[in-house]
């Protein structure tokens, strides 16, 4: 734990951060531009011709989606047991892009599942649950702005997080649980043709670094408004 | 420690009756929703048979979410919260308490009514039993669940607009599993899966939650 508690300091944060953030910039920029060359460039599939290609923005959404979700959760748990005062900032800075994420999936699902299921939605496990995480998000960006005090928001919204991450496994897990038109997780058990593979990880790195690259922004901009509203309380 | 425990479980119960009569207004508000849905999908009775385990269990949840907000915000607004909070009986506790009250008042008088509206619905008699039980079973999570959203959002302004958004998504079980025990009845398969993981989402939900909801309540009354 003592690790964790060098970086509970915002000041030890921003000058970390400050260090990072060019590298994470341009690890976001190399990554996308070396996914989005390698997704465009590979071979049609047999199958599904051009439309695979979604497959490249829809699946990384997707997992970013339950990264974040992830994160928010370990950070409320930092929160709620080690009162970590950076993590209730970062809880609160990740929740719009796991929000954005899953929107992203949402739609890019339906687009891909247009041309290949014959329908834009159904109510499969796997679809309904992660329309359910979207709801999760916005519950919990509606809890931290309804409650003015942060000090007291920060808890409160600590605990329906943790109760939402129920839905995580249920996500992961749902397609193999139910017989769903969605169809099983074919990364790990190498159902994936191999050329798919490399421009697919590539884009999943991609999202994940635009997530920690955006996700470090907001926590330093949080920072400095608060730095910034305790000085105009000083000079008050 | 049963003393104080079943001192605030009737309290409750007595305020619900005699205050405001929730309860009545919660029934009132399942019957309209119940005979809404005829009136807009159409009075197909073989079509109101089929969905009617889903339109009910929607609606008693929905009917329960009503009286939820006001669980601990009346306590919390004339102070007897904190006198809670101080006795010698442990919050969680006290919270469980009024988990059970909420339940007997709504959750429960819901279930009794459900056979009526079920009749309505054209619903068949093993499947209106199964509607039944998959009621008695599963409405106590709604009430558990529904406690940790009334006490975190008991002193804001719009709590009652927030907290059907935070508890809504982690009802879905209840909604599935009772809903499906019902529809596996339609189908003459026995319905006893979902209604095993109705149970134990249920009993999960009323054993965790007053842990959660004692939780916030301390942090609403620490400030």
């Amino acid at each position: 734990m003592q690790f964790l508690f060098r970086y509970a300091n915002p000041a030890q944060f921003m000058r970390l951060s400050d260090a990072a953030l060019p590298l994470l910039v341009a690890a976001t920029l190399l990554a996308f531009a070396v996914g989005l060359y390698l997704g465009l460039t590979v071979p049609p599939d047999y199958q599904q011709g051009d439309s695979v290609r979604i497959m490249f923005l829809h699946v990384p959404a997707a997992t970013a989606a339950t990264t974040v979700y992830g994160a928010i959760a370990v950070c409320s748990i930092l929160s709620l047991v080690w009162r970590h005062p950076l993590s209730d900032t970062a809880a609160r800075a990740a929740a719009p892009f796991g929000a954005l994420f899953t929107a992203l999936g949402l739609v890019t699902g339906a687009i891909w599942g247009k041309p290949m299921w014959g329908t834009y939605w159904v109510w499969d496990a796997r679809l309904t649950s992660f329309l359910l995480l979207l709801f999760i998000y916005f519950g919990y960006m509606a809890l931290w702005n309804a409650i003015e005090d942060e000090v007291k928001a920060a808890p409160a919204a600590a605990i329906p997080a943790l109760a939402g991450a129920v839905n995580i496994p249920i996500i992961k897990f749902s397609v193999e649980w139910w017989n769903t038109l969605h169809q099983g997780e074919s990364i790990v058990s190498g159902h994936l043709a191999p050329v798919f593979l490399a421009p697919l990880l590539v884009m999943m790195l991609a999202y994940l670094l635009l997530f920690a690259t955006l996700w470090t922004v907001r926590i330093r901009t949080a920072i400095l408004e608060r730095r910034a509203r305790s000085l105009m309380q000083g000079a008050a | 420690m049963s003393g104080p425990f079943v001192t605030l479980l009737l309290r409750d119960l007595k305020l619900a009756a005699r205050g405001g009569g929730s309860a009545a207004l919660a029934l009132s508000f399942f019957a309209l929703v119940a005979t809404l849905v005829p009136l807009g999908v159409g009075a197909d009775l073989n079509l109101l048979a089929r969905v009617a385990g889903g339109v009910l269990w929607v609606g008693a949840v929905l009917a329960a979410l009503l009286s939820l907000d006001r669980l601990f915000q009346g306590d919390f607004e004339d102070g007897s919260l904190e006198l809670i909070a101080l006795s010698p009986l442990p919050l969680e506790l006290a919270a469980l308490a009024k988990i059970l009250a909420h339940w007997l008042a709504t959750g429960l008088a819901l279930t009794l009514l459900s056979p009526l509206l079920a009749l309505m619905f054209n619903l068949p008699g093993n499947a209106m039993r199964m509607l039944f039980v998959s009621l008695l079973v599963g409405t106590p999570a709604v009430s558990a669940v529904g406690a940790i959203g009334a006490s975190l959002t008991l002193s804001l302004k719009r709590g009652g607009l927030i907290l059907p958004l935070i508890i809504l998504p982690l009802l879905v079980p209840a909604v599935i599993f009772g809903a499906g025990a019902v529809g596996a009845v339609l189908d003459g398969i026995a319905g006893g899966g979902a209604l095993g993981l109705l149970a134990a989402f249920s009993g999960a939900s009323v054993l965790l939650s007053p842990f959660a909801a004692a939780a916030c309540v301390r942090l609403n009354l620490s400030s």
